[in-house]
C-alpha cells in the first residue's frame, strides 16, 4: 500500500509575516498570487534569502514588503526606486527587489523609473498594474485605458495612458516581461529569469482590482478577471513593445518582450573610475556590521 | 573611535564653507552621497564628486532632490554613512523624506545652504530662511537637530558633530550654512585622524529572533540598529509601527512612539545644545544671532561697548534643540535681547516664547541677500539701551 505524504504547510509560508496576517487586500485582488509566484521564484533562484531586500512604495502593492519575511523597507510613495538605488549602491551584495504598484512607479515614481532604466542599476522591478489607484479608492492611474469609470473620471476616462513596457524598454531597461494573474508559472519562471539578469529588470503584472476597477465598470468579479485574462491573453514572445498597448477590453499581449545587453551602472562605474584614476582609484568597502553591545 | 586616516585631510587650508563641509563629512565617515545641483550648495558634492572615489566613496547625481533625499536613506540601511546637499527651493522638496527620516529613525545629514526666498528667490545670495522649515517643514510631529556654522572651520568641525549627533540620536541632522558662509574663504585647520571622534553605528549584539528594530534602548531611548543583508528581516516603514517595525495605526501605537521620538531630542536638549556666550554676566542687553549674521553682530557689539552700553552676546550653535532653558536664564537677568537674523523674524519667536516677558525682544529683521550692517544692529542695541 502507498502512502501518501500530505504536507500541512504551505511551501510559501516561510517566506510571509505570518505573525501579519491576515492581510488587509481585497478578495480577488491579485497582489497575493503575485508574492506568491515572486516566493517560488525565489526557491527557484536558490538566492540567499538573507541577501534579498525587498523595497515597496505606496498603496496596496506597496504593502507587499511588510508581509515578506526578508529585509522590506516601505518608503514613501514613488520614491521605491531611489530608496532601492542608495541600497544597492551602498550594499552591493544585497539582491533589490523594488516591489510596488503602478501609480506608484509610473506617476509620482515615473522620473526615478526612467532614470533608473537609464543608468542600468541593478534593480529587479515588479510592478502589479491594477489599472488604477486602489488604496486611495479608485482614482484615474496612468495606466487607467480609455473610456473606463473611475471615481475621478465619471464620464470615463479620456487621458491616454501608458504603454510601460515600450516605455521601460526605451529608457534602458535589460530584461522587460508582461504577465498576468492568470499566468502563475510563467509569472514565476519569469521573475526567477530577470533575477539571474544582471540590470535594469522590469515585469509587469496585470491584476484584477475587483472592489474598485471591475465593480464600477460593471467586468464582475475576481474570478471574472481570471476568465478575461484567459481568453484575451496572447502570448508573443519578443513583440515589439510599441504593440503591447492595452484597451479596456481589447487582447491582452504577454510574454518577454526584451532581453538584452548593456554595461550595469556600478560595472560601469568601477570600470570608467578605474581607467581614470587608476591606482588612486580605492573602491568601495562593504560595511561590516560591528557586533557591538547597546551602551 | 577615530576617523577613518584615508578620509581626513589632514593641515592647514583654505578653504570656502562649502568645500570644507565637504572634508567634514569625509573625515566623520560619508562614504555616500546623493545630491541634484542647486546654488549656492552644489560645491559641496562637487568636492565630493572629486575625493570620494580616492577614499572608497560613492556619489550619485540623482534625478532630483525627493530622490537625493531617499537615495541616501537607503544607502544607510545597507550600512554606510550618507548626506545630501541643498538649498531652498530643493530643501522644499525634500520635506516629505525629512518625515521618513525622523519616523524611522534613519541617520543622515542634509546640508542646506540657505539662499533667499521664497520660491527661486535669490539663488546666488544669501538668507537665514530656512530655519522654521528644518524645524517644522515635513507634517506630523518630530525632532530633528540643526546646527550653524559661522566659518568655513566650523562648517568643518560641525559636520562632524552632524553627523556623530545623527548616529548617537537617530534622527536626521541638518548643517544650516548660508550663502555668505558657504561661500567664504578662510583658513580652515584639519586635525589628524586620531584627533577627530566619529560616533560608531549602534549596531546591535542581539541575534535576530531577539531583536525588535524599534525597541527603546539605553538611556536615549534610541533604538539599536541593523543594516540589510545580515538576516535579521527586518521591516521598515513610514507608518506608525509598533517595537518590531510591523505597521500599527492605533492610537495607544501613535502614542508610545511618538513620545519617544520627540522625547529623545527633548529630554536629551541640554545634552545636545552648543552656544557661545561672551559677557553675558552683568550685560544689560544680550545680541542673540547664528550663523554669518553672528559674525556682524560681533561688530555692533564692539561698537556699543565702545558707547559704554553693557551689551553680551550669545551665538546659537545649535538652533534645533533650542536652548530653551538658558535663553530664559538670560532674559531674567538683562533688560532686552536684540534678534538679528536674515529672515524677516524666524528664530526671534523661539526667543520672545522662551523669554517670557521678562526681558524685551526687538527682532533686527533682513530680507537676505546680503548681510545686515553693523549699524542697523547697533542702533537696534542703542534703542533698546536707552
Amino acid at each position: 500500500m502507498t502512502t501518501v505524504q500530505i504536507e500541512n504547510e504551505n511551501p510559501v509560508q516561510p517566506f510571509l509575516r505570518m505573525d501579519r496576517m491576515p492581510h488587509i487586500w481585497c478578495p480577488g485582488c491579485g497582489i497575493g498570487t503575485t508574492v506568491n509566484c515572486f516566493t517560488r521564484a525565489l526557491i527557484e533562484s536558490k538566492a540567499d534569502l538573507s541577501k534579498v531586500a525587498v523595497v515597496s512604495g505606496i498603496g496596496c502593492t506597496g504593502r507587499v514588503a511588510g508581509y515578506v519575511n526578508l529585509d522590506s523597507f516601505h518608503t514613501t510613495h514613488g520614491r521605491a526606486i531611489p530608496f532601492a538605488t542608495g541600497l544597492k549602491l551602498a550594499n552591493p551584495k544585497l539582491n533589490v527587489v523594488v516591489y510596488s504598484g503602478d501609480g506608484d512607479l509610473f506617476a509620482i515614481g515615473g522620473n526615478h523609473l526612467i532614470h533608473a532604466a537609464r543608468r542600468n542599476v541593478d534593480l529587479k522591478v515588479i510592478c502589479v498594474n491594477n489599472l488604477i489607484y486602489a488604496m486611495t479608492g479608485g482614482q484615474t492611474a496612468p495606466t487607467t485605458p480609455g473610456a473606463v469609470i473611475t471615481s475621478t473620471s465619471p464620464y470615463g476616462t479620456y487621458d491616454p495612458s501608458f504603454n510601460i513596457p515600450h516605455l521601460v524598454e526605451a529608457a534602458g531597461a535589460v530584461y522587460v516581461a508582461r504577465w498576468t494573474t492568470f499566468h502563475v508559472r510563467q509569472l514565476a519562471k519569469s521573475m526567477n529569469e530577470m533575477f539571474q539578469k544582471k540590470g535594469f529588470g522590469f515585469i509587469e503584472v496585470l491584476s484584477p482590482c475587483p472592489t474598485l476597477y471591475q465593480r464600477r465598470n460593471k467586468m464582475g468579479d475576481g474570478l471574472d478577471a481570471m476568465k478575461f485574462y484567459k481568453e484575451h491573453s496572447k502570448v508573443k514572445h519578443g513583440c515589439p513593445t510599441s504593440e503591447v498597448s492595452l484597451t479596456k477590453a481589447g487582447e491582452i499581449i504577454v510574454g518577454k518582450f526584451v532581453d538584452r545587453e548593456r554595461p550595469e551602472y556600478s560595472d560601469l562605474m568601477h570600470a570608467h573610475l578605474r581607467e581614470q584614476l587608476g591606482e588612486a582609484y580605492v573602491e568601495a568597502e562593504q560595511v561590516e556590521m560591528e557586533h557591538t553591545l547597546c551602551s | 573611535m577615530n576617523a577613518d586616516p584615508r578620509g581626513v585631510l589632514t593641515g592647514s587650508h583654505f578653504l570656502d564653507g562649502d568645500h570644507a563641509a565637504c572634508e567634514g563629512a569625509l573625515a566623520a565617515g560619508a562614504r555616500f552621497a546623493a545630491g541634484y545641483p542647486i546654488t549656492p550648495s552644489t560645491e559641496v558634492v562637487e568636492r565630493y564628486a572629486m575625493r570620494a572615489p580616492k577614499v572608497g566613496g560613492t556619489f550619485i547625481q540623482m534625478e532630483d532632490e525627493l530622490a537625493a533625499s531617499i537615495a541616501i536613506q537607503g544607502a544607510v540601511w545597507g550600512g554606510a554613512k550618507a548626506f545630501t546637499v541643498t538649498s531652498g527651493p530643493g530643501f522644499s522638496l525634500m520635506m516629505e523624506h525629512i518625515g521618513y527620516a525622523a519616523m524611522t529613525e534613519t541617520p543622515c545629514v542634509f546640508v542646506d545652504v540657505q539662499r533667499g526666498g521664497p520660491s527661486t528667490g535669490l539663488p546666488t545670495l544669501p538668507a537665514q530662511a530656512d530655519m522654521m522649515q528644518v524645524r517644522w517643514g515635513s507634517h506630523g510631529d518630530y525632532e530633528i537637530i540643526a546646527l550653524c556654522p559661522n566659518s568655513p572651520q566650523e562648517c568643518f568641525d560641525l559636520m562632524i558633530t552632524a553627523f556623530n549627533m545623527s548616529e548617537k540620536y537617530r534622527v536626521p541632522t541638518f548643517l544650516m550654512m548660508d550663502e555668505v558662509v558657504g561661500h567664504m574663504t578662510e583658513k580652515v585647520v584639519i586635525p589628524s585622524a586620531d584627533q577627530i571622534y566619529v560616533e560608531p553605528r549602534n549596531f546591535t549584539a542581539k541575534e535576530p529572533a531577539a531583536f525588535k528594530a524599534y525597541e527603546a534602548c539605553g538611556e536615549e531611548c534610541v533604538p539599536e540598529m541593523v543594516m540589510a543583508g545580515e538576516g535579521y528581516n527586518i521591516h521598515v516603514t513610514g507608518l506608525t509601527h509598533d517595537e518590531r517595525g510591523y505597521p500599527n495605526m492605533t492610537p495607544p501605537v501613535q502614542d508610545t512612539l511618538l513620545k519617544r521620538l520627540v522625547g529623545k531630542i527633548r529630554d536629551n536638549a541640554d545634552k545636545i545644545c552648543l552656544y557661545e556666550e561672551a559677557d553675558t554676566e552683568g550685560a544689560d542687553i544680550v545680541v542673540v544671532s547664528y550663523g554669518i549674521t553672528s559674525r556682524v553682530a560681533q561688530r555692533a557689539i564692539d561698537l556699543a561697548h565702545e558707547q559704554g552700553i553693557k551689551v553680551g552676546k550669545f551665538r546659537l550653535i545649535t538652533a534645533w534643540p533650542f536652548p530653551e532653558k538658558k535663553i530664559a536664564e538670560i532674559a531674567g537677568k538683562v533688560k532686552a535681547l536684540v534678534v538679528p537674523e536674515l529672515n524677516m523674524g524666524q528664530m526671534v519667536r523661539e526667543v520672545e516664547r522662551c523669554a517670557g516677558g521678562k526681558a524685551k525682544v526687538l527682532a533686527v529683521p533682513h530680507a537676505g541677500g546680503s548681510v545686515h550692517r553693523p549699524e542697523d544692529i547697533l542702533k537696534a542695541i542703542v534703542e533698546v539701551a536707552r
